[in-house]
């Protein structure tokens, strides 16, 4: 008899099948894999092992634990199973939290309500456990407040409870997605250290996370199995032709061209650039950027990359003038440029660009697409007409893939790809020569993502743009950038070219970015290495280089003496250690 | 289509969705529309007395429908020009916070920093005001009128208003879509008008509703403590007070405006509580 057994699984919503014909097993001490995009119904699937599915739902079909029926069975059976077989982590870690109880009661009160330990003994297991997840100093953690902790530290903990009724099912959906990718590989190297303790069915979309954590995958494609199989072999020889393309675009790291740089003279160019903010109450100011330069040149992609915390987008506000500069120089086609948006002439604020993160956020809920992407034209072009206008609108919304279906809706009833190809609209229409995109991608999908990042490479082709690209993961930047610029905690670590970069990188930082980052082939990489420790914290930067507390290669000098940025091997590296270290991933 | 587009188009779909928003706003609609056609249909008038007809229940056949009262005027008429004031200061006076209120809530969040502080600080001086006895004393100072209710109740309701537009404002000066129209160039005065404050309506539309049934019970317990309305004109809340020597005697005069006082503020309630939750809902979505 498996664990789990999920036998012709149906889930409707009124006339809505979100999941039809499911078949899945995970045997005692597996780790399986269920991969999907955003919609394919892994989270339902996942909520209706456990019985939490809302009353609407309409099950069909049969889920049984242990040969337990678990659709149909009453809250008391459904609380003893879960607080005795099946436990889950769900994907933000800060919302499964409550915010108003220190970690250490959080955790102790799962002990107490399901009967697993007394007042006295709870504590004491709650700290192992703490300690068990790799949660530094599990006694000062224990006190601290959800908002407290960091989101890597967050989901540690949550691991934690869910593990302290030890379950023999793990669920984990969408463990890592909120997080860096350093801190994912460290998740992913927990879960996988658990393994011996209990089963795991963890769901993703990240094909990386899957191949070097799961034996077995489970495809689905729109509420359908669409593949299943030993994880090796689905990857080696997929038999549905949905596995097979989701193999095939899934971004890699370790193979695929890089871009060449571009010569020519930068259109835009930020100097020894540093940003800071005043703590509340006019306390200290923080430096949130220290002295970062670069610069962007017609036609050319340049991407910015760190951890969350590392100023990019701080970096990049003050550059465009949305955030003070607290020192630097900026310069626009060789003219110097005005830090703050009021001293700008319109014509150069027509030049410069933004695209958000949150595409919905970014537009006005209570204006229409055509309306949106309209303002800007109508500000820099007074001289056209209205019937001109309207045409020049519509052109751009075809340019970006939208028809005229979509001029009147309003940002809340489209997508959220759709909704960023209307913030690219409104962004191009005023043919600037530098786009900016912070995290432009992050909150999309995988497929919407690619259609996106190839509407902007052909945008680039056809006009020349410049364009600054912000992300996180550096798998995001490999085929779309042709220099790349690592930041850490405000601080330039590397600027070099995308070959240079992904091939030899010269900081010892930036190959743990690389690293960090799964590989989704089973065979040649799996789950990413990964970086011990945090980013630090702002508030308390270190003396120093700033990554010397993680670094592997640190020695005594780098506590003590901030590298300066110089040339190294073709690459702008602030290392003390840059010109002994070889860090390439290839042979030369 | 006008590429430059409406801003408000959108709202009634939301604002209209719920049940209690539709009923309550139809009965509001019959209530208003009696009160200004009934008096003028009527074969009475407000004023004139008939020593014939003193105190007489509320029946059909003599046009009197709902009676008359103790000077022999008909309650009918007096009822719906009561309902006129009563909605006029209520409506007024929401409409002066929501003037008052809104510029200075907006002007507060968006500009932001010292003056922000210092304007704020003032609301909360003026909260600290105890109101009975500032209308009390405006009342006694100057003649009372119907227009210096207006001012006592939308000078004290406004605060609210300021609070909340100014909270909606800091919020909504700082997404992303408003720095998106900053970067591009849109000048201040547009971003105000285009960006934020069509962003606010939906909440303060919400709180005025619900600061109508709070200016109509203000203005009922000032009729009622006889700092009100002067007779011969009349409110519901004057309609209240004169009916209740008469509960025993001639009930009708108390229950008929009480009633219809009572409804009006649960239609009101009702509908500032229905677009709040609409509000909501379109929030969460």
């Amino acid at each position: 008899m498996s664990l789990l057994e999920i036998e012709n699984l149906s889930i409707r919503y009124g006339a809505e099948a979100v999941v039809a014909g499911l078949s899945l097993t995970v045997e005692q001490g597996e780790s399986v894999g269920l991969i999907g995009e955003s919609g394919s119904g892994k989270t339902q699937t996942a909520l209706a092992v456990l019985g939490l599915l809302p009353g609407a739902a309409r099950l069909g079909g049969s889920i049984r634990i242990d040969g337990k029926e678990v659709i149909g069975a009453s809250e008391a059976e459904l609380n003893r199973l879960r607080a005795e077989r099946v436990a889950i982590v769900f994907q933000d870690p800060l919302q499964a939290l409550n915010p108003y109880r220190r970690i250490g009661s959080q955790l102790r009160q799962v002990l107490i309500a399901h009967d697993i330990a007394h007042a006295a003994a709870a504590d004491e297991q709650v700290l192992e456990m703490l300690a068990r997840v790799g949660l530094p100093d599990p006694k000062r953690q224990a006190r601290a407040f959800p908002h407290q902790l960091s989101g890597g530290m967050r989901q540690r903990v949550l691991i934690a409870s869910a593990l302290l009724t030890s379950p023999d099912l793990l669920i984990a959906d969408e463990p890592t997605t909120s997080l860096d990718v350093t801190v994912q590989a460290q998740i992913l190297e927990l879960l996988e250290d658990l393994r011996d303790e209990t089963a795991l069915l963890l769901i993703t979309h990240d094909l990386g996370i899957v191949a070097g954590t799961c034996e077995r995958l489970a495809v689905l494609d729109a509420g359908r199995l669409v593949e299943s199989g030993p994880t090796r072999r689905v990857f080696a020889a997929p038999e549905s032709g949905r596995m097979a393309r989701l193999i095939a675009v899934a971004p890699r790291l370790d193979r695929g061209d890089t871009l060449p740089p571009v010569t020519g003279d930068p259109v835009f160019a930020v100097r020894d650039a540093e940003v800071a903010y005043r703590e509340r109450d006019g306390g200290r100011l923080l430096n949130a950027v220290c002295g970062v330069s670069f610069d962007v040149r017609r036609g050319e992609t340049l991407a910015i990359v760190g951890e969350s915390g590392s100023g990019k987008s701080s970096l990049v506000r003050a550059a465009l003038g949305l955030a003070p500069l607290a020192s630097g120089r900026l310069a626009f086609r060789g003219e110097p440029l005005p830090g703050s948006l009021r001293d700008r002439s319109l014509s150069t604020r027509r030049e410069l660009q933004l695209v958000f993160q949150d595409p919905v956020a970014s537009l006005n809920p209570q204006m229409p697409v055509a309306a949106i992407v309209d303002e800007p034209l109508s500000l820099h072009r007074p001289e056209l007409g209205v019937a001109e206008r309207r045409e020049t609108v519509a052109a751009m919304l075809d340019r970006v893939g939208l028809g005229g279906e979509y001029h009147r809706r309003y940002p809340q009833e489209l997508s959220g790809g759709q909704a960023q190809r209307v913030a690219m609209a409104r962004a191009l229409i005023t043919e600037p020569s530098v786009l900016v995109c912070d995290e432009a991608v992050s909150a999309l999908d995988g497929r919407v993502r690619r259609q996106i990042l190839s509407l902007l490479k052909d945008i680039q082709r056809e006009t020349g743009l410049a364009t600054v690209f912000i992300a996180h993961d550096l798998a995001v930047v490999r085929g779309i950038a042709h220099r790349v610029l690592v930041v850490y905690l405000g601080r330039h670590v590397e600027l070099a070219s995308a070959a240079n970069l992904f091939d030899k990188p010269q900081h010892p930082y930036s190959r743990a970015l690389i690293d960090a980052v799964p590989v989704p082939d089973p065979v040649a990489g799996g789950a990413g290495t990964p970086l011990p420790g945090e980013p630090p914290s702002i508030l308390d930067p270190p003396s120093g280089c700033a990554f010397e507390p993680r670094c592997r290669f640190a020695h005594a000098r780098c506590a003590k003496e901030a590298p300066f940025v110089r040339q190294v091997r073709g690459a702008r590296v602030a290392c003390h250690r840059a010109d002994e270290l070889d860090l390439s991933l290839r042979a030369p | 289509m006008n590429p430059a587009g409406k801003t408000s188009r959108r709202l009634p779909d939301w604002l209209t969705a719920q049940r209690s928003v539709r009923v309550s706003a139809a009965i509001l609609g019959a209530i208003t529309l009696a009160a200004i056609l009934g008096p003028v249909l009527s074969p009475h008038d407000y004023l004139t007395t008939d020593f014939d007809e003193l105190t007489r229940p509320p029946s059909l056949g003599d046009g009197h429908v709902f009676g008359t009262d103790d000077l022999g005027r008909d309650l009918f008429v007096r009822t719906m020009l009561g309902i006129r004031v009563t909605l006029m200061v209520a409506v007024v006076a929401s409409l002066v916070s929501l003037v008052i209120g809104v510029s200075y809530g907006a002007v507060a969040g968006y500009v932001g920093g010292r003056t922000d502080a210092i304007m704020m600080r003032l609301v909360d001086a003026l909260y600290a005001m105890p109101f009975i006895f500032f209308v009390i004393l405006l009342m006694a100072l100057f003649d009372r009128s119907l227009f210096l209710i207006f001012v006592a109740i939308g000078a004290v309701k406004w605060l609210d208003m300021a609070r909340i537009v100014r909270g909606q404002t800091l919020s909504i000066k700082n997404r992303e879509f408003v720095q998106a129209a900053r970067l591009t160039g849109v000048p201040t005065t547009r971003v105000i008008l285009r960006h934020i404050a069509p962003n606010l309506l939906g909440v303060v539309v919400v709180y005025v509703t619900l600061t109508i049934p709070q200016a109509i019970l203000v203005e009922s317990f000032l009729s009622f403590l006889g700092l009100g309305i002067q007779e011969p004109q009349t409110s519901l809340g004057t309609l209240v007070d004169a009916g209740v020597p008469h509960a025993e005697s001639a009930v009708w005069l108390l229950l008929i405006p009480a009633t219809l006082l009572a409804v009006i503020l649960l239609c009101f309630n009702f509908l500032g509580d229905g677009l709040k939750d609409a509000l909501d809902a379109r929030r969460r979505r």
